[in-house]
């Protein structure tokens, strides 16, 4: 199952603790994160891999990136 | 790597002891400079802040990251600044002067340092409780440039009102005759160091308070790693200078009342925490178009006129007049601000 974390305007740490949140819940395997600013992509994509998560994708548009996070 | 051995630098060219680089005590000596305070001896606009600023502003552009930001929370996080000065200016220093101060061999930092960690410990705790400022939104380009106008405007100052010598006012500006605001590296060194550390720490998002706060709250080494560089490359650039001085008493701008180093900077690290940014940070954010980072600035620069004039701010002698109610009260409110700023930020 996907689930968007919308954490845009929100600077660090907030949008790592949003997504370690959904991680700790479970139930998705894929997690896409809207932040817009460069070092909350760089944190939540850190973040992600430390857990054992893989960045697939940081694609941006209009100025916010969606990184998706995908478990294994 | 290389910019961490410049604070040592910098006061081997000048800077007081154990000060290369502080961005409290220069934001308060900026404070001195304008007349906010008039504490006579720390009365001088340091281009070391202006560079950490415009250095930021010029690396968020060539990489495509300056964005205009603002409206998250500006007026708590106004008074954040205001606190945090208090509490930095009860210790004398910000969290970088804690690391070169220790890097010096003044045993006084470790309790500062023990302080800051405690400070942003609490603040985790209110993170870890929904705690959040909400939501910033773009904006205008113009908003996230007061800032780093403001800072231009303080280097046209001094160089329309130049330092005479022996003199303590020129024009505008209030310099300093004697003590820490009289002993500065040339200003155009102290300005080409600081544009190298803005642009380097926008790029690495050196920040001592999101090292602490992300070993605590994720055991992220990331930031920390710079930060234990800092004051290792400090400490071993001190030793080769011959500026290395262990002990507690006579040191450089510090006292020993070893509870208030702790709970001074405790409450400078609590009031970070919950602002999102160390002092230095908080500057290379402007930089990087951040509004609400350029309001704690100004708390912060305002904090020092209010903890000089109060009586609030330190000396070697021990801790101000009411150096101690203010802890107490900053403490409340920053506790009042953790407590009840929670969630709901949809």
């Amino acid at each position: 199952m996907a689930t968007t974390i919308d954490a845009r305007g929100l600077s660090c740490p907030q949008p790592v603790l949003m997504t370690l949140d959904e991680i700790k819940a479970g139930k998705a395997d894929e997690i896409i994160v809207m932040v817009d600013n460069d070092a909350s992509k760089e944190n939540v994509s850190r973040a992600a891999v430390s857990r054992g998560w893989t960045v697939a994708d940081c694609g941006e548009k209009d100025g916010v990136f969606n990184v998706t996070i995908k478990k294994g | 790597m290389a910019d961490y051995g410049l604070a040592p630098l910098l006061q081997k060219w000048g800077n007081p002891g154990n000060m290369g680089v502080c961005v409290a005590c220069f934001e308060r000596d900026i404070a001195g400079a304008l007349g906010l305070h008039r504490a006579d001896l720390v009365q001088y606009i340091r281009p070391e802040i202006v560079g950490f600023v415009l250095g930021s502003l010029v690396a968020a552009y060539l990489f495509k990251e300056y964005r205009s930001r603002l409206g998250s929370a500006p007026i708590v996080r106004f008074v954040l600044g205001v606190f945090a000065m208090i509490g930095a200016l009860v210790f004398l220093g910000c969290p970088w002067r804690a690391a070169l101060r220790l890097a010096g061999g003044d045993g006084n930092a470790i309790l500062g340092l023990l302080g800051l960690i405690f400070g942003i410990w609490i603040g985790t705790l209110f993170l870890k409780g929904g705690y959040n400022l909400g939501r910033t939104q773009q904006t205008h380009h113009t908003a996230g440039w007061m800032l780093p106008i403001f800072m231009v405007g303080l280097l046209l100052l001094m160089f329309v009102f130049p330092q005479i010598t022996g003199e303590a006012k020129s024009g505008v500006l209030f310099y300093s005759v004697k003590g820490p605001g009289s002993m500065h590296a040339p200003l155009a060194v102290s300005l080409v160091v600081g544009l190298l550390i803005g642009f380097l720490a926008q790029r690495s998002r050196f920040c001592t308070m999101g090292a602490i706060r992300d070993f605590i709250l994720f055991r992220q080494m990331h930031l920390l790693s710079g930060f234990i560089a800092l004051i290792v490359t400090a400490l071993v650039v001190n030793f080769i200078l011959g500026q290395f001085k262990p002990g507690f008493d006579g040191q450089p701008v510090a006292h020993t009342m070893h509870l208030w180093n702790f709970l001074g900077m405790a409450l400078s690290g609590l009031a970070f925490c919950l602002a999102g940014g160390c002092p230095g940070r908080q500057l290379f954010l402007t930089g990087e178009g951040d509004g609400d980072a350029a309001v704690f600035v100004m708390g912060m620069i305002v904090g020092a006129g209010i903890a000089h004039n109060f009586g609030l701010a330190s000396s070697a002698t021990g801790v101000g007049p009411y150096g101690i109610p203010a802890v107490g009260i900053g403490f409340a409110v920053c506790l009042f601000i953790g407590l009840t700023m929670r969630k709901n930020i949809a």
